[in-house]
């Protein structure tokens, strides 16, 4: 059994609803910031990062890894995971509008590799993701995230 | 062959491009060493490397190096990133 991202996972928003981009980010920090995996600067620090960098983190269509690089904001490793209730535009060349934001905070570069493994394998599969983001509450995606790792 | 997926922060998307395209040299039979990297370290890194894999937004940002600088445009289309690969290492 891999692992269970509905356990690594600190917070949960569904249907969440964001005017912008930033809202959205801000979104996912909120939620690591609710799971004590950082401070308020990790989610100024993810929004500066694309402000500098463009909006390379919409890493699929559809999906945006809002991160940064480790630094005194973050206190543990963390995941949150944010569906929109409108999808949202990062001004991505291919993968816009996004439905979902994954907040993502690390205290280093390798730690949570397995982590990184098992939400891979969650974002890379369609149907999932489908029924994922059709989720009213977080409990619906807990319990889908939780039967993908007993399948897998 | 040295590869060097590369992203803004080195945690993240870099991460997760190095884990698919390993599976895929993996697939192609390809000896190659994969590294993650963040733009700091990555400008250093492709000078010695042949192949740099890394998103649109970043490709500018890495700038002339003698690498073979590969765009993938989603991190997990395992076909997008063998159609490049292939082509890349023929």
């Amino acid at each position: 059994m891999s692992i269970n991202l509905a356990e690594e996972l600190s917070s949960i928003t569904t249907k969440a609803p964001a005017s912008d981009w930033r809202a959205a980010i801000r979104l996912a920090g909120d939620g690591l910031v609710a799971g004590g995996a950082t401070t308020d600067e990790y989610t100024d620090e993810m929004l500066a990062a694309v402000d500098k960098h463009g909006p390379y983190i919409v890493i699929a269509p559809g999906i945006a890894l809002a991160h940064s690089r480790p630094s005194p904001a973050v206190l543990h490793g963390g995941l949150s995971w944010v569906s929109l209730a409108t999808p949202v535009e990062f001004g991505h060349a291919s993968n816009d509008p996004v439905s979902l934001v994954i907040g993502l905070a690390a205290v280093d570069h390798d730690s949570h590799i397995q982590v990184m493994g098992a939400l891979a394998g969650v974002l890379s599969d369609s149907a999932a993701m489908t029924r994922l983001l059709a989720a009213d509450s977080a409990d619906e995606v807990r319990a889908e995230l939780s039967s993908l790792a007993a399948a897998n | 062959m040295k590869i060097v997926a590369v992203c803004g922060m080195g945690i993240g998307t870099s991460v997760l491009l190095k884990m698919n395209a390993e599976k895929v040299l993996a697939k192609l039979g390809v000896d190659a060493d994969v590294e993650a990297a963040d733009m700091g370290v990555a400008r250093g890194a492709a000078q010695t490397a042949e192949i740099v894999l890394t998103s649109e937004e970043l490709a500018e940002e890495i700038g002339e190096v003698p690498a073979n600088v590969i765009i993938i445009n989603n991190f997990f289309d395992l076909d997008e990133i063998t159609e490049k690969l292939t082509a890349a290492v023929q």
